[in-house]
């Protein structure tokens, strides 16, 4: 469709005219005229709703909310073609079989070789040795070989060691979708673990010897300790409200040396409710403070993020102050389960703070645990009920620990925020199905490309300069603050708003520190070359020539020095005042838009996977997208050259 | 009077000192005339705290047993608990200290007697001098002049003895001009936009009163800013009803027929016992350790302090845009141009002026805009967020300026050379001090109380190498464009580093400040010793092409 105006949300003077494409992945809308003709690239996948508006007298405008909180207004002059683009999008982004997924047509031309490669990347079996089990107090169970116990667990479960199949299977059968409770984080320090299971099915007063002596199993596997955390991550009224369907929670007084205790954080429906208003804020068009900072508490958003955190706060101190084991569960034991098992993990375990680890964990409590990632995120068409940001809000969590504690994390917010992108994109295989079972039988692994590997490749791009692994905050457990005033939870305008590069600091001080650590590692480089060379030198005269041309090499390298220095930028509406100015001259106006296009340009650069999901395309955005690349200059360097020259002179 | 003859108990040992984040101490606590001392010594670890009397905001007493509490607030928002033993002592402790920090005299302010333990090799108190700022000036235009005419501050009180305007005004105008401005501010040079000799003049509202007052020397003056054809925007920080309410006190505005080429805009900057009665919640709401996520935003709302950075950031932005944008001139007002005023003229020039985004700049205009222009520094920070008593005139409107900087500091982390530790150095100086920079309220009573000669300034101090390594910002590039913040409530944070600054663990933040430094040191190590083997090499080369040669 041709002639269509893609509206800049935050000002409507800001609109650019290009034509629309539909493929059958994506939509692109590529602007007229610019020389750059920059690109917006959507995949359907991360469409999340559309919204045809009522027709004006410039067009037909179409509303597209992404599953990646980006918000496209187009406007489409003919009313005919609106409805077509319109009938088109919602088949287009509601897909029924898993096979008209992005994942199955994605080719990234990697052979097979490299893509086995690619899934071997994130080991489970060797994360579980790197924690230190098997050992005399955990071994593996087979009990769920052929997913013959729980149909969404993993076929390779840790147990404690006098947990028989016998246990095993009669405590999942008390307990929902049979997801008994099984080992998620073990501390080689310590002895104490965090197990995760669903709610018990103990109704008003039902009980089983066996769920009991699984519980009595894993108080045993810490001979340190003489009880175990029981954490309900429910508000008790929910919990207590399962009872009468037959499920709830454990009884103190059934279970021998436990300690019970609700950690009240909402259901999935709640959370679903609390983004969508959160959202709504973030679309108001020039809201006051006021009107934010009401919404923002309006919504809970915060107070949500909080709760998991908290939840997970108190496990790790647990594990790691009194060296108490812990059972997490929820009713089901795989959305709240799961984000409050990988808090803990990651305020424990230092490991889980590097890029690597993090995979492990995503892995590991998320994807090997059966967290419905094709329910919640809604890859398939299927209950708009099921959806709900779960693991959004574990990656906020991370974000927000990553703002208390700057050195701790080895990567940085744009590889969360990549994370969240692709868990809707369904580029990559990882968290399509709902378990692991579903993708064993769809053949995951043969058929498509791992995200984790994809990333490990960038990962240049993911570090976080202040990260050393040496460095205090890398090591052993992380205690953040509780109250809201010693642990200040922000809005994460980086992710919510992420699309409106006007909103957020013009500098990035990561990029910046990112580029400087970049030349250090080229001087470094350089000055061996030269030492070696100067002693060389001295030692004979031979081979002149030869130094020089090199040198020159060399000193055009560390010419790459860039930084984010001369963002050019336009005021935004300050007032409404000016615009009725009469003397405004047609030229400013030039200029205005002049102005707009280098913004533009640098837009562009920006890491953006929206305008490039596609790995041709991808590939290329890596160039720019390494902070050597996007904002070299030429002035910047010519004032490098002529500081040393002046160097040299001097 | 003899500090001493205050000063019941001098001395109390096994004093316990309770802070956030710290364990608690026990120690020995001595009071000076200018100061609370506490000192510890524990096996390894001598710990000294020094407070200034002038730094206290309030006290709370209360007693425990045998032992007296005492809770200390301070002006930079710390709170500190010290348990005395002993009924008499303490009862000593408090009553001293209550007296000493609410000296009314000036004089007796710590300030003069203060003696430094260093040599002072650039006086701070002839730094800034607007003669310099006039050199400048006259090297791109000689439409402006320097004028002495409140040399004796007899035609404005509140102004410096020097300051700019019009070449083609002379004093005698200057003097009716100031009969017809509040408080004598007659429109004087703010700054002037190099890149298109673009101009913003600051000033007090006109006194055109309910019958419509003019004055021609007035309408001159501020024409005389514009060439022919073109057109300005007078910036009224107040609305256009509360100026309109102003004419019935004998103030008012521009009225459009009088001052035709000139557009009025209006745009209401919160003042005065509202913007404390939102600095003391705004404290309140950070100093509640309840764990409710509610009631933490809905405080931080109900403070609206956020709300007033958002106003006065879109008005400086507003004037900053008038003058590089639409390439107008502008003269900014409110009521008495000492508050509102100075916080907009301010802060455009942060936006538009690369130099006043460098310390010496930024120092610059502190001194320019602040302080030489009048601002009554020491009626606004007399008391700040825990102060019991009703305020008077006191009122955060330098803290607003500053917490506006850190917000465009935070929005272009590179372009500044100063950190914010500078920032919240000069919220410290501002409320209590051992310099004399920021006492009085104005030039002329900073002449009566000879302050140059009797106290040491604020800049002496902090531009010594030694400390001003502190302030530096280690990821700064000289940035020679304009910088739009945004204003947008999702880009607006709160100042952490002021408002949570005793209640965070402060720890990982000061380590990663530190890896920064550390970061751009080593290249910077690393870039002069290639240099440095460049050269060698270059040089043994040439020695050795010239052997070869010949």
């Amino acid at each position: 469709v041709e002639n269509v105006r893609l509206l800049d949300r935050l000002s409507s003077r800001r609109a650019v005219v290009g034509t629309l494409y539909l493929t059958a992945t994506h939509v692109i809308f590529v602007e007229n005229g610019s020389e750059t003709r920059k690109e917006t690239w959507v995949l359907h996948s991360q469409i999340s709703s559309i919204e045809k508006q009522a027709t004006t007298a410039t067009g037909c405008p179409l509303l597209i909310r992404c599953k990646n909180f980006q918000v496209i207004q187009l406007v489409i002059p003919q009313e005919r073609d609106c409805h077509d683009v319109y009938i088109s999008l919602i088949r287009l982004a509601r897909p029924v079989k898993y096979e008209e997924l992005y994942c199955f047509s994605f080719n990234p031309k990697l052979d097979k070789e490299e893509r086995e490669q690619g899934w071997k990347l994130v080991d489970l079996n060797e994360e579980y040795n790197r924690m230190g089990v098997p050992n005399n107090y955990w071994q593996i169970s087979d009990v769920n070989r052929d997913y013959g116990v729980c149909d969404s667990y993993p076929t390779e479960v840790y147990v404690p060691k006098s947990a028989t199949a016998h246990i095993i299977v009669g405590s999942s059968k008390f307990r929902s979708r049979r997801r008994f409770p099984a080992l998620s984080y073990y501390c080689k320090g310590n002895n104490a673990s965090i197990c995760r299971s669903s709610q018990p099915l103990s109704g008003f007063s039902a009980r089983c010897l066996e769920d009991e002596q699984m519980l009595q199993a894993i108080r045993k596997a810490n001979p340190g300790s003489d009880f175990i955390y029981v954490v309900d991550t429910r508000p008790k009224l929910n919990a207590m409200a399962n009872r009468a369907a037959g499920k709830g929670y454990e009884n103190e007084d059934n279970y021998s040396n436990i300690k019970f205790q609700f950690i009240g954080i909402e259901n999935i429906h709640v959370m679903r409710n609390s983004l969508q208003k959160m959202l709504e804020v973030c679309e108001l068009k020039s809201p006051s403070m006021s009107d934010f900072l009401w919404g923002l508490e309006n919504s809970g958003w915060l107070k949500h993020i909080k709760a998991i955190m908290d939840a997970g706060i108190f496990i790790a101190k647990a594990v790691a102050e009194e060296g108490v084991s812990v059972l997490v569960h929820c009713s089901d034991g795989w959305d709240r389960t799961a984000q409050v098992c990988s808090v803990a993990s990651l305020l424990l375990d230092p490991y889980y703070r590097t890029m690597k680890g993090f995979m492990v964990l995503i892995e590991k409590d998320w994807v090997s645990f059966g967290h419905k990632f094709n329910h919640r995120y809604g890859n398939l068409d299927g209950d708009p009920k099921e959806i709900s940001p779960v693991i959004d809000q574990f990656i906020e969590c991370v974000w927000q620990l990553m703002e208390q504690f700057p050195c701790a994390f080895e990567f940085n917010e744009r590889f969360l925020i990549h994370i969240q992108h692709h868990i809707y994109s369904c580029q990559f295989g990882n968290f399509l199905c709902n378990s692991q079972k579903e993708r064993r039988e769809l053949k995951i692994k043969e058929r498509t490309y791992s995200l984790w590997a994809h990333l490990w490749k960038n990962r240049a791009d993911y570090l976080n300069p202040l990260y050393r692994s040496d460095h205090s905050q890398s090591q052993g457990t992380l205690y953040p603050q509780i109250a809201p005033c010693n642990f200040l939870y922000k809005f994460w305008s980086g992710m919510y708003n992420r699309f409106e590069k006007g909103l957020h600091p013009r500098q990035s001080v990561t990029d910046y520190l990112m580029a400087v650590k970049e030349e250090t590692q080229q001087l470094e480089e350089e000055l061996e070359v030269l030492q070696e060379r100067l002693a060389n030198l001295q030692k004979s005269q031979s081979g002149i020539n030869k130094v020089k041309s090199k040198q020159q090499d060399r000193s055009k390298q560390s010419g790459l020095y860039a930084s984010n220095n001369s963002l050019a930028n336009t005021p935004q509406e300050y007032s409404n005042d000016l615009k009725s100015f009469p003397s405004r001259s047609p030229s400013q106006g030039d200029e205005d838009s002049a102005l707009i296009l280098t913004q533009d340009n640098l837009k562009s650069s920006d890491p953006d996977l929206s305008a490039n999901s596609d790995q041709e395309s991808g590939v290329e955005d890596l160039s720019c997208r390494s902070p050597s690349g996007g904002g070299c200059l030429p002035s910047e360097d010519s004032g490098k050259d002529s500081d040393e020259a002046v160097f040299l002179a001097g | 009077m003899e500090f001493a003859e205050l000063i019941k108990t001098p001395q109390a040992d096994n004093v316990m000192l309770h802070r956030q984040f710290h364990l608690a101490v026990e120690g020995t606590l001595c009071l000076t005339g200018h100061h609370l001392i506490f000192s510890s010594r524990q096996q390894n670890n001598t710990e000294e705290l020094w407070l200034l009397h002038s730094n206290i905001d309030s006290i709370e007493r209360r007693f425990a047993g045998s032992s007296g509490i005492i809770v200390i607030k301070c002006k930079d928002l710390r709170i500190i608990q010290l348990d005395i033993p002993g009924m008499e002592e303490s009862t000593n402790i408090a009553n001293s200290i209550e007296v000493l920090s609410t000296l009314d005299s000036v004089t007796l302010m710590y300030p003069f007697f203060y003696r430094p333990m260093f040599e002072v090799l650039d006086d701070g108190w002839s730094l800034f001098l607007l003669e310099q700022e006039f050199e400048l000036l006259s090297s791109v235009t000689n439409e402006w002049r320097l004028s002495y005419v409140n040399k004796e501050f007899s035609v404005c009180p509140s102004y410096p003895p020097v300051v700019i305007v019009p070449n083609s005004i002379d004093d005698d105008a200057l003097r009716r001009v100031a009969l017809f401005r509040q408080g004598g501010r007659f429109p004087v040079l703010s700054y002037y936009h190099k890149k298109n000799g673009m101009v913003m003049m600051r000033s007090s509202q006109p006194l055109t009163g309910t019958n419509g007052r003019r004055c021609k020397e007035d309408e001159k003056l501020v024409n005389a800013t514009l060439c022919s054809g073109r057109r300005g925007f007078v910036i009224d920080t107040r609305s256009l009803a509360v100026a309109q309410q102003a004419r019935a006190k004998g103030g008012g505005f521009e009225q459009e027929v009088h001052y035709p080429q000139w557009r009025r805009i209006h745009k209401y900057i919160e003042r005065f016992n509202i913007l404390q009665e939102s600095f003391i919640k705004l404290v309140e709401a950070c100093n509640d350790q309840a764990n409710n996520m509610d009631r933490w935003l809905s405080k931080l709302e109900a403070s609206n302090w956020l709300t007033h950075i958002k106003e006065l950031l879109t008005t400086a932005c507003l004037a900053a845009q008038c003058i590089d944008r639409e390439g107008a001139s502008v003269l900014v007002h409110g009521s008495e141009g000492t508050d509102s005023t100075l916080q907009v003229t301010s802060l455009a020039q942060i936006i538009l002026d690369p130099r006043c985004r460098t310390i010496r700049g930024f120092e610059a205009l502190i001194v320019r805009e602040w302080l030489q222009a009048g601002h009554p520094f020491q009626l606004r920070c007399a008391q700040s967020a825990y102060s019991s008593s009703k305020p008077k005139w006191e009122a955060p409107v330098f803290l607003l300026f500053l917490e506006c900087v850190w917000q465009i500091h935070r929005q272009f982390p590179c372009s500044f050379e100063f950190n914010e530790q500078f920032l919240i150095m000069l919220f410290e100086h501002a409320y209590a001090s051992q310099f004399g920079t920021f006492l009085g309220n104005n030039e002329n009573e900073r002449a009566k109380l000879k302050l140059p000669e009797k106290t040491l300034s604020l800049w002496s101090w902090v531009n010594r190498p030694e400390e001003l390594i502190r302030f530096q910002n280690p990821l700064y590039e000289a940035n020679s464009l304009v910088i739009w913040p945004s204003v947008a409530p999702q880009s607006l944070q709160l100042w952490e580093g002021v408002f949570l600054r005793w209640n965070r663990p402060s720890r990982f933040l000061e380590e990663a400040e530190e890896e920064r430094v550390n970061i751009i040191r080593y290249n910077k190590e690393l870039q002069a010793r290639v240099n440095v083997l460049r050269r060698h090499l270059a040089e043994l080369e040439a020695e050795g092409v010239e052997q070869e040669e010949p």
